[in-house]
């Protein structure tokens, strides 16, 4: 009767995220985190995401922190609608609660989490109500490393390098190029400082504020914010019509 | 006023004549043939002595890979050439134009040509067909002002660059050169850039693959590295070929 906007009859996948938009009325993004990148290293996982939170094409906001530590073995970034993640974050911090509360000594490893979330997104998605984000779950429990991403549909699989939108694109070639086995710590951030910074030249949303976080057995650091060093001092830039004095 | 007796038609640009026809077409179900696109990597640099353009090798129609060796980088004069992505068909024939153009322009002038007279041409070409003729062009060369490298996009929009990529794998590369590139490369440094972006297009683009072509522009010398790398060889041969030695059948 009339035209219902909280169910599909209709729903095509052709076209792209605006069809699923335009099917309800939550189903669209309002504040969006952009990149995310994971690797595993020697002794356990980086992680690393800006501080940016964009309202459309706005820098609304520049100190959101989008990776937060989850128990005690793991950690959760995410890209896309900022308050689908603070959702997901309370969501987790139930689980948690409840996984405490059994007093047994086990505790839940970022495997189980990363599972938790795979059905939390991919059931939402099959009500046509997703959680607008791209997640990256890593973390260390008895000596595992486990880093495992999942999507808004429910796509999910673990790698040693993932990374969400942008990223996918621009800094899973580096990553599959100069990735290896046992990183050490510095190496494991030069890295990712690489991506970052070419995300920061090509990607529009992206912001020079950046935190990295690490976790280990010993449990998750986030670091404190801080901006990469970038050149722009290429001759060609200063001088770009020499030769055709009128051009462009 | 008589009226003239016959229609002259417009001079220049599209006539858009037949798209209701198309749309009524379609409706029915009647779908217009696929292009053969060159989902592609193409790159180009300016290192200390000129210019190097790299382009990898597949051309597309849809999910097809229609030819897996074909060229990509275009000649435009001796001393200029252009890579080409887009619709195969539209690159090269606006190459193919451009280059007998700045053919005729030499004999006329009786000088080399420019890299800005290539880049005026096409972009006034692309711009009057308003991004119907879907060509993105990396072009480069060397010329009496010293090395050039432009982007020139479908609209007819360009810019001047040290380091360019285009296509659908630009982006990976893109993330190669932004890491890498610097100024002062030599030759072989500035090669090597290339092809690594080239291979990090192939490898992770799906509307890229084969073959990476090179080529080398300075002044005075040209090199065209056709096949300079071959990063994917065919691996499983059979020695014995496909005779069956046994007798199969009753």
């Amino acid at each position: 009767m009339g035209t219902s906007k909280n169910s599909a009859y209709a729903y095509q996948i052709v076209g792209g995220w605006d069809r699923l938009a335009s099917l309800n009325t939550w189903g669209y993004p309002y504040v969006t985190g952009t990149s995310v990148i994971g690797i595993k290293y020697k002794d356990g996982i980086l992680m690393t995401a800006d501080m940016g939170g964009s309202y459309g094409s706005t820098l609304r906001y520049k100190s959101v922190e989008r990776m937060k530590p989850v128990g005690k073995h793991s950690l959760l970034g995410a890209s896309g609608e900022i308050s689908d993640f603070q959702e997901i974050l309370s969501y987790l911090d139930e689980l948690i609660l409840y996984d405490n509360m059994w007093d047994d000594g086990n505790s839940l490893g970022p495997k189980e989490v990363h599972n938790y979330l795979t059905r939390v997104m991919y059931n939402r998605r099959n009500k046509f109500n997703p959680l607008w984000n791209s997640l990256v779950l890593g973390g260390i429990k008895n000596g595992q490393k486990y880093l495992g991403t999942v999507n808004m549909i429910g796509v999910h699989f673990e790698d040693n390098h993932v990374a969400t939108g942008f990223g996918n694109h621009l800094a899973r070639p580096i990553l599959r190029d100069e990735w290896h086995e046992n990183l050490s710590f510095e190496e494991g951030v030069k890295l990712l400082e690489k991506c970052m910074r070419v995300l920061l030249y090509r990607d529009r949303s992206a912001v020079n504020k950046l935190q990295i976080a690490k976790i280990t057995e010993e449990g998750v650091t986030l670091s404190k914010p801080y901006a990469l060093k970038t050149f722009w001092q290429f001759s060609a830039f200063q001088n770009p019509t020499v030769g055709a004095e009128g051009s462009w | 006023m008589s009226k003239a007796a016959v229609d002259v038609p417009m001079k220049g640009g599209f006539s858009f004549d037949l798209c209701r026809r198309n749309e009524m077409l379609s409706k029915k179900g009647v779908q217009p043939p696929s292009f053969l696109k060159t989902g592609t990597t193409i790159v180009g640099l300016i290192f200390q002595d000129g210019v190097i353009l790299g382009a990898d090798t597949r051309a597309t129609e849809g999910p097809i890979v229609a030819d897996k060796n074909c060229e990509k980088i275009h000649y435009m004069a001796p001393n200029i050439y252009c890579c080409g992505a887009g619709t195969a068909a539209d690159t090269e024939a606006v190459t193919d134009m451009v280059s007998s153009q700045l053919q005729l322009h030499r004999y006329h002038t009786g000088r080399e040509s420019r890299v800005v007279t290539a880049l005026t041409l096409l972009k006034s070409h692309l711009f009057s067909y308003q991004g119907y003729v879907q060509a993105a062009l990396v072009l480069g060369g060397v010329d009496v002002t010293g090395p050039h490298l432009h982007t020139i996009y479908p609209h007819g929009s360009t810019d001047t660059l040290p380091f360019a990529t285009m296509g659908s794998g630009s982006l990976a590369a893109m993330a190669v050169f932004e890491s890498k590139y610097h100024e002062g490369l030599t030759r072989d440094g500035g090669v090597r850039l290339v092809t690594e972006a080239i291979c990090s297009g192939i490898f992770n683009d799906l509307g890229s693959g084969s073959n990476v072509d090179v080529c080398v522009i300075t002044k005075g010398q040209t090199e065209y590295l056709r096949n300079h790398q071959l990063p994917n060889p065919r691996t499983y041969i059979n020695e014995k070929g496909y005779a069956f030695s046994k007798k199969t059948g009753l």
